[in-house]
C-alpha cells in the first residue's frame, strides 16, 4: 500500500497540467482506480484483516484526494499568474474624466459669515432686490431731499406713464431688510441680512452690483460696547486670527446714531494683507446704534428698545481674506478665475470644522 | 473739504502738530483723506553762500562757483544767469532727491569740470513755476535748513494742506471755523473769537429786494443786500491767492475771491452782483418754467417751473443759492456792487440743483445747510472785507423776509449716553463737550447752535458726546446669547435648499457664476422679459438695462465670453433671483445650470461626447433630490420658447406645479447669444418644491423582504412618438404591490421595425412580500404587463 502511496503522490507532484492530474485521479481513486480496486478487496477479508486494512485504505484515499486538490489549486494559481502577467496596462494614461465644479467666493464667504453670526444667535433674513423708496430711504431716516440719496448713485425702476408713485429702486444697501425684519418680527431681534445691492457706479473698485451683509441686534440694553465686541469676535473668527484690534471712528450714517466706521489693524507687508498686526488701518465696515426714527419706522418703540446695526461688503471681505485683487472679475465668470478662486463643493464652512481649509 | 494749517490757525490757537491734528480729525468723524506737507520734500536742503564765481573754461553759459556750505567749501557748476558772488542760495547735495526734476543728485562732471551738487530754482523745488534763475535769499545762515528758513520768512510756502471727507450731517465743517470748533472741543487748542464788523452806511441802497408771497415758504427765508459803490476790482492780495490756490480754487478777482473766502472760511456762500448791470430792484420769485438763463459758467440752463430765482427788470439774473448769472457777474471793470447774503430752503436748493445738474460750491453748502444765525452778521463782515480790499462806500443793508427761528433744545440724559454707548463719561464732561461745540445748557436742556441743522433729537446729543470723547476708547463688552444653551437652527428651509442646490451643482461639476442682475433688452426679450416693467430708468449702459427674467441669460453670456477665450466645453451654474416685474417681491429664486460643448476633452477612453438632454435631466434630478423634491414626478412638454421645442421637459407635480425644466436650448437663441452649441441646460425653482409633510426626523421602519426578487425583460414595438414614461407607468400599474421598479434599458428606432416605429425594452423587478413567486405567478403578471402596455401605448410585444 505504501508503494501505491509513493507512486501517486510523486506522480501528482510532477503533474504539469490539469489533464494529467485528471488521469492520475482516475488511475488512483476513480471508480476503477487502483485504490478503489483494493477497497473492493476488503469484502473478501476477515473481520480482523478488514479492521487493519480498511482505515489504511481510507487514509490513503484521503491523502491522494488532498494532494490532487492542492496540486490543482497550485496549477490554477500558476495559470492565473501567467494570465495576469500578460494583462499589463499603462496606468499612467489619464483617468476617466470627472468634472470639477466650484463654489463662487461670494457664496462661500456668505456661508462663513452666516456660520459665525449664527453662533452668536443671529438668524438670516432676506428681502427683495427691487424695493420701494420708502424701505430703501425714508424708513432709514433718509428723506427725499437728503444728500445721501444723491450720493448713493441709486438705480431707479421705470415708471409707467400715469403711475404717480415714486419710482421703485434697486436697493442700494441691505438695510431695508432691517426694516422688513423689524416689521415682521418685532424686538428683541438678532438678524443678519446678506445679499446683492446695486449702485450706478463702475470703475476699478466699483461694480454696479455688489454684496453686503447687514447686522441688526435689538434688545433693552444693547450698547455700542456690545457692538464692538460682536465685531471683534466676528473679525477674529472670519480672518481666523487669535487677536485683532478694532478702531471705531466717529462717522455719520442717517440710520444710526452714534455712528462709527470700523477699521482693523493690519499690515500690507510684501503686498499681502495680515490682519491683527502692523501699523496700517483698514476700513471694513460702517456701524452704529439704530436711530430712533428707524426703530419707529420698523414699528418698534425707541423708548423701550435699543441696539446696533452694521453693514459690510461681502465681496470686499472676500477679497481681503482670500487675496482676490479685482472686484470686477467677481462678475465676469471667467472660467480660469472661477476655478482659481472658487471653493470645492465639500468645503462647507463650519465653526467646528473651521471656516477655510 | 480742503484747508491749510495756517488757515486753521486763524480760528484755532493751537500748538498741535499736523499729525496730531489729523489723527484727531479722523477720530472725530472728519476723516482725513490726504495730507500734503510741502516741507516733507524740502527737508534735505540747506542754505549756502556763493563766495566766488567764474566763467566755465569750456562753456559760455556756465559758471564755476565756490559755495560755502555746512560741509565746507564746494565747487558747483551752474547755468543760472544770476549765479554770482555774494548771494545766499539753496543747496542740493549729491544724494539729495530734487522733486522738480525728479532726480537724485550725484557728483558729476560738466564739460570737464567737477560739480558737487546744485543750486536750486523755485521750480526745481516745486515752490512755483519760476525758473529764470536760482533762488536768492535775502537772509539766512550757511547750513541753515531751508524749511526752517521758509517757516520763518515765507510760511505759506510750507503750509501743509489737509483734505477731509465731510459726511452729509456736518455742513458746519464745510467751513474752516467749524473744523476748528471740533478740534477745540476735543482739547487740541482754543477757538479764537471771531471779529464782528459793522461798517457805517453812507447812503440808501438804490437797489431794493422783495420776495414773492409764494416764495417765502420753502423758498427764501431771508435776503440781505448791501450796495457798495466806488470799488476797485483787481487781483487779490498774495495771501488770499495763496489760500485759495492751496485749497484748489483759482483766484479770479478780489470780489469773487472774497465770496470764495467766506465760503471756505465759515461755510457762508455769498453772491456779488455788478450793480451797474442790474436794472431796477431785485425780486426773489419762482420761475414760470422755460426761461433760459446763462450762468457764470457760461452755460445756458432752461429753468423749471417753481425753481427759485432772482430777477431784475431784464429777467432772471441768478439761480438762488446755486449760481449767479453771467449778465450781472463782476468783472475787473466793475465799480458798483450789490452783495447778497441769503438763507434758502435747503430742500428747494437740492431739488433745483439736481434738476439743473449744477454742482457748485454754493449749492453744495446751501443744500446741506448753512448757519441762518450768521446771515445778518455775514453781510456786515463781507462788506467790511470788500471795503478793506477794494475800497468804496456801503449803503444801508436792505432786508427782505426774516431770519428763521431755528432754536430748539433737547434733554441731555447723562445715563442714556452711558447705556447707549457703553462708555463711562461723567456728566460734567458731557456738559463741557456740548458747551464747547456751541450748545447752551439750561438745566439738563441743551439748546442747539444755529449752525447744526443735523441735531434733531436726544440721540444726536449722545452722538456728539461720544464723538468728542473718542469712540476709539470704547471697550468691547460681550453680548450674551439671547437664549442659553446650544444655538438653535437659524436657516429657513428655503435658505437650506439654496445651499444644498448650490453644493450639489458644484458637486456635479458645474462652476458657480455670479452675474449681474441686469441684462440688455434684446437678450432679456429672448427669455420672456425685456418689458418696460423691468426696465431701469437710469442704467449705466444699454448692456445692463433690464432686470433679468432668467439666469440663463447671464450664463449664456458668460459662456460666450469663455468661448471667446478658447474654452469650448463649459459647465456653469448660478443661484439667484430672477425678476418677473418691477414691484418688490416680483422675484423668484432660481437655480440654473448650463452645459456647453462636450462632456469633456477627447480622451483615451473614448468617452467624450456632445452634451445632451439627458445630461441636463440627470443634473436637474440630482438638484431636485438634493433639495428634497418628491421622487415621483411628471415630465411634460410645451415649455417656453427658448427651449428646443421637441427636446425639453418640464418636471412637474401636476400641470401647474413646475419644479424644473431641462432640455436643449433653441438654436436660434444660441445664435442670438453668440454661443456655439451644443448647449443644454436646466432650471430649478426651489420655492416650488413643497415642504416635506413629515417634519419628524424619525424614518419609517425598513421593509426589506427576505424573499427573492425576480427580474424580467420585455421589449415592445410602439409608435415612435410614444413616450417611455407612459410605457413605464403602464407596466408599473400591472401590479402595484408586486412591481418594485420598471426601468427602460434600450431604445431602438427604425431598421426592420419600419418607418415611425421604435422598440422600447424594459426590465421589471418584482419583489414578493409574503411568498416566493412561482412560474405561473410570474407568467400571470407578465401577461398583465403586456396587456396594460398594449392598451396604454397601442404597441405590441416585440416578437
Amino acid at each position: 500500500m505504501d508503494d501505491l502511496r509513493d507512486k501517486y503522490i510523486a506522480a501528482i507532484a510532477a503533474a504539469s497540467d490539469e489533464a494529467t492530474l485528471e488521469d492520475l485521479r482516475l488511475q488512483a481513486v476513480g471508480k476503477k482506480g487502483e485504490v478503489s480496486l483494493q477497497m473492493r478487496e476488503l469484502g473478501k477479508m476477515t473481520a480482523e484483516e478488514r479492521q487493519v486494512a480498511g482505515p489504511k485504505l481510507n487514509a490513503l484515499k484521503d491523502e491522494i484526494n488532498s494532494a490532487l486538490a492542492a496540486k490543482k489549486a497550485g496549477l490554477e494559481d500558476a495559470a492565473l499568474d501567467e494570465r495576469l502577467r500578460s494583462e499589463w496596462l499603462d496606468v499612467t494614461l489619464p483617468s476617466r474624466l470627472r468634472g470639477q465644479g466650484s463654489i463662487h467666493p461670494i457664496s462661500q464667504v456668505t456661508e462663513e459669515v452666516t456660520a459665525i453670526f449664527a453662533d452668536m444667535g443671529f438668524a438670516v433674513a432676506e428681502g427683495p432686490r427691487i424695493d420701494t423708496d420708502w424701505y430703501n430711504f425714508d424708513a432709514l431716516n433718509i428723506p427725499g431731499h437728503h444728500p445721501a440719496r444723491a450720493e448713493m448713485d441709486t438705480f431707479y425702476m421705470h415708471r409707467a406713464e400715469g403711475d404717480e408713485r415714486p419710482p421703485h429702486v434697486l436697493r442700494t444697501h441691505t438695510s431695508p431688510v432691517q426694516i422688513r425684519s423689524m416689521e415682521k418680527q418685532g424686538a428683541p431681534i438678532r438678524v443678519i441680512c446678506p445679499g446683492g445691492v446695486y449702485r450706478a457706479d463702475y470703475d476699478q473698485t466699483h461694480t454696479p452690483m455688489f454684496h453686503q451683509v447687514e447686522g441688526l441686534a435689538l434688545d433693552k440694553d444693547i450698547s455700542m460696547a456690545n457692538l464692538k465686541w460682536v465685531l471683534e469676535e466676528f473679525v477674529k473668527a472670519f480672518f481666523e486670527v487669535d487677536n485683532v484690534e478694532l478702531r471705531f471712528r466717529a462717522s455719520h450714517f442717517p440710520f444710526t446714531e452714534p455712528s462709527a466706521e470700523v477699521d482693523i489693524r493690519c499690515s500690507w507687508e510684501g503686498g499681502t494683507l495680515k490682519v491683527g498686526e502692523g501699523d496700517d488701518w483698514l476700513e471694513i465696515l460702517g456701524s452704529g446704534m439704530v436711530h430712533p426714527n428707524v426703530l419707529k419706522a420698523g414699528g418698534i418703540d425707541p423708548n423701550e428698545y435699543q441696539g446696533f446695526a452694521f453693514g459690510m461688503g461681502i465681496d470686499r471681505i472676500a477679497m481681503l481674506k482670500y487675496g482676490i485683487p479685482d472686484l470686477r472679475a467677481f462678475f465676469d465668470s471667467d472660467l480660469r478665475w472661477l476655478r482659481h478662486y472658487g471653493f470645492a463643493s465639500l468645503d462647507v464652512p463650519t465653526l467646528h470644522g473651521g471656516l477655510s481649509r | 473739504m480742503k484747508f491749510t494749517l495756517s488757515w486753521l490757525k486763524d480760528h484755532l490757537d493751537t500748538s498741535a502738530s499736523v499729525d496730531e491734528i489729523c489723527e484727531a480729525l479722523t477720530d472725530l468723524g472728519l476723516e482725513v483723506e490726504e495730507v500734503f506737507n510741502p516741507a516733507d520734500r524740502l527737508k534735505a536742503f540747506t542754505l549756502g553762500k556763493v563766495t566766488h564765481a567764474e566763467q566755465h573754461p569750456d562753456a559760455d553759459r556756465l559758471r564755476v562757483c565756490t559755495v560755502q556750505t555746512d560741509e565746507g567749501s564746494k565747487q558747483i557748476v551752474c547755468g543760472a544767469p544770476n549765479a554770482r558772488t555774494g548771494i545766499t542760495i539753496v543747496l542740493c547735495k549729491p544724494g539729495d532727491y530734487v522733486p522738480g526734476i525728479d532726480l537724485t543728485l550725484s557728483v558729476g562732471k560738466i564739460r570737464g569740470v567737477e560739480s558737487h551738487g546744485m543750486m536750486a530754482s523755485e521750480r526745481e523745488l516745486e515752490l512755483s513755476d519760476e525758473h529764470d534763475g536760482i533762488i536768492e535769499l535775502p537772509s539766512g545762515e550757511i547750513g541753515e535748513r531751508f524749511v526752517d528758513w521758509l517757516a520763518e520768512n515765507a510760511p505759506e510756502k510750507v503750509d501743509p494742506t489737509i483734505e477731509i471727507a465731510i459726511t452729509p450731517n456736518r455742513p458746519d465743517a464745510l467751513g474752516v471755523r467749524g473744523i476748528a470748533r471740533d478740534l477745540a472741543a476735543r482739547g487740541l487748542g482754543k477757538l479764537k473769537p471771531m471779529e464782528k464788523h459793522l461798517p457805517e452806511s453812507k447812503f440808501s441802497s438804490p437797489i431794493g429786494v422783495t420776495i414773492d408771497e409764494d416764495t417765502r415758504e420753502n423758498g427764501c427765508f431771508v435776503f440781505a443786500g448791501c450796495y457798495i459803490k466806488g470799488v476797485e476790482n483787481g487781483p487779490s492780495p498774495e495771501w488770499l491767492q495763496q489760500r485759495l490756490k492751496a485749497v484748489g480754487l483759482r483766484p479770479i478777482s478780489k470780489l469773487v475771491d472774497i465770496t470764495n473766502f467766506f465760503t471756505y472760511d465759515r461755510n457762508r456762500p455769498l453772491h456779488v452782483f455788478d450793480a451797474g448791470k442790474v436794472s431796477g430792484d431785485l425780486r426773489v420769485h419762482r420761475a414760470k418754467g422755460g426761461e433760459a438763463f446763462v450762468g457764470l459758467d457760461e452755460k445756458t440752463y432752461t429753468l423749471g417751473a417753481g425753481q427759485v430765482v432772482i430777477s431784475d427788470e431784464n429777467g432772471v439774473e441768478s439761480i438762488a443759492g446755486i449760481m449767479g448769472g453771467l449778465e450781472t457777474g463782476c468783472t475787473m471793470e466793475t465799480t458798483d456792487v450789490f452783495l447778497e447774503a441769503a438763507y434758502w430752503d435747503h430742500i428747494q436748493i437740492a431739488m433745483t440743483g439736481r434738476a439743473l445738474k449744477i454742482n457748485s460750491d454754493a449749492r453744495y453748502r446751501n443744500e446741506r445747510g448753512i448757519d441762518p444765525g450768521y446771515n445778518m452778521q455775514a453781510i456786515e463782515d463781507a462788506t467790511a472785507m470788500i471795503l478793506e480790499l477794494c475800497g468804496g462806500e456801503p449803503s444801508n443793508v436792505v432786508i427782505a423776509g426774516e431770519v428763521p427761528d431755528v432754536s430748539r433744545a433737547y434733554k441731555l440724559d447723562a445715563k442714556r449716553v452711558q447705556s447707549l454707548v457703553g462708555m463711562d463719561i461723567p456728566e460734567t464732561q458731557q456738559r463741557q463737550t456740548l458747551t464747547a461745540l456751541g450748545f447752551k445748557l439750561e438745566g439738563n436742556m441743551a439748546q442747539v447752535p444755529s449752525w447744526r441743522p443735523d441735531v434733531l433729537g436726544e440721540a444726536d446729543l449722545v452722538e456728539e458726546v461720544a464723538r468728542i470723547a473718542s469712540l476709539t476708547k470704547l471697550v468691547g463688552k460681550p453680548l450674551t446669547r439671547a437664549t442659553a444653551g446650544v444655538p438653535k437652527q437659524i436657516l429657513l428651509p428655503l435658505q437650506k435648499r439654496e445651499q444644498a442646490a448650490r453644493r450639489m451643482a458644484a458637486g456635479l461639476g458645474y462652476n458657480e457664476c455670479v452675474t449681474y442682475s441686469f441684462v440688455d433688452q434684446k437678450s432679456a426679450a429672448l427669455f420672456g422679459g425685456g418689458e418696460d416693467t423691468t426696465r431701469l430708468e437710469n442704467p449705466i449702459s444699454s448692456e445692463m438695462s433690464h432686470m433679468r427674467p432668467d439666469l440663463l441669460v447671464g450664463l449664456l453670456q458668460a459662456a460666450a465670453r469663455n468661448q471667446a477665450r478658447g474654452f469650448a466645453d463649459l459647465a456653469l451654474f448660478e443661484v439667484g433671483p430672477v425678476f418677473s416685474g418691477g414691484e418688490p417681491g416680483e422675484q423668484a429664486l432660481q437655480v440654473s445650470g448650463l452645459l456647453v460643448g462636450k462632456t469633456g476633452p477627447k480622451d483615451v477612453h473614448g468617452e467624450s461626447r456632445a452634451v445632451d438632454v439627458y445630461d441636463a435631466k440627470a443634473d436637474a434630478e440630482a438638484v431636485l433630490a438634493a433639495i428634497g423634491a418628491p421622487a415621483k414626478v411628471q415630465v411634460m412638454r410645451d415649455g417656453p420658447g427658448w427651449w428646443h421645442p421637441g427636446r425639453h421637459g418640464k418636471i412637474c407635480l401636476g400641470p401647474k406645479k413646475v419644479l424644473a425644466i431641462f432640455g436643449e436650448l433653441h438654436p436660434k437663441v444660441l445664435r442670438e447669444m453668440g454661443v456655439k452649441g451644443p448647449a443644454v441646460a436646466f432650471t430649478v425653482w426651489p420655492e416650488e418644491v413643497p415642504e416635506a409633510r413629515n417634519k419628524s426626523a424619525t424614518r419609517p421602519a425598513l421593509q426589506a423582504s427576505d424573499l427573492q426578487a425576480v427580474e424580467r425583460d420585455f421589449a415592445f414595438v410602439v409608435d415612435a412618438n410614444v413616450e417611455a414614461l407612459t410605457l413605464v407607468n403602464a407596466a408599473a400599474g400591472a401590479d402595484k404591490a408586486l412591481i418594485e421598479k420598471v426601468h427602460v434599458f434600450d431604445e431602438f428606432i427604425g431598421g426592420s421595425l419600419g418607418e415611425g416605429k421604435k422598440s422600447l425594452a424594459i426590465t421589471v423587478r418584482m419583489q414578493p412580500q409574503d411568498k416566493t413567486l412561482k412560474d405561473e405567478d410570474i407568467e400571470a403578471v407578465a401577461a398583465k404587463i403586456v396587456e396594460k402596455v398594449t392598451k396604454a401605448t397601442g404597441g405590441s410585444l416585440r416578437g
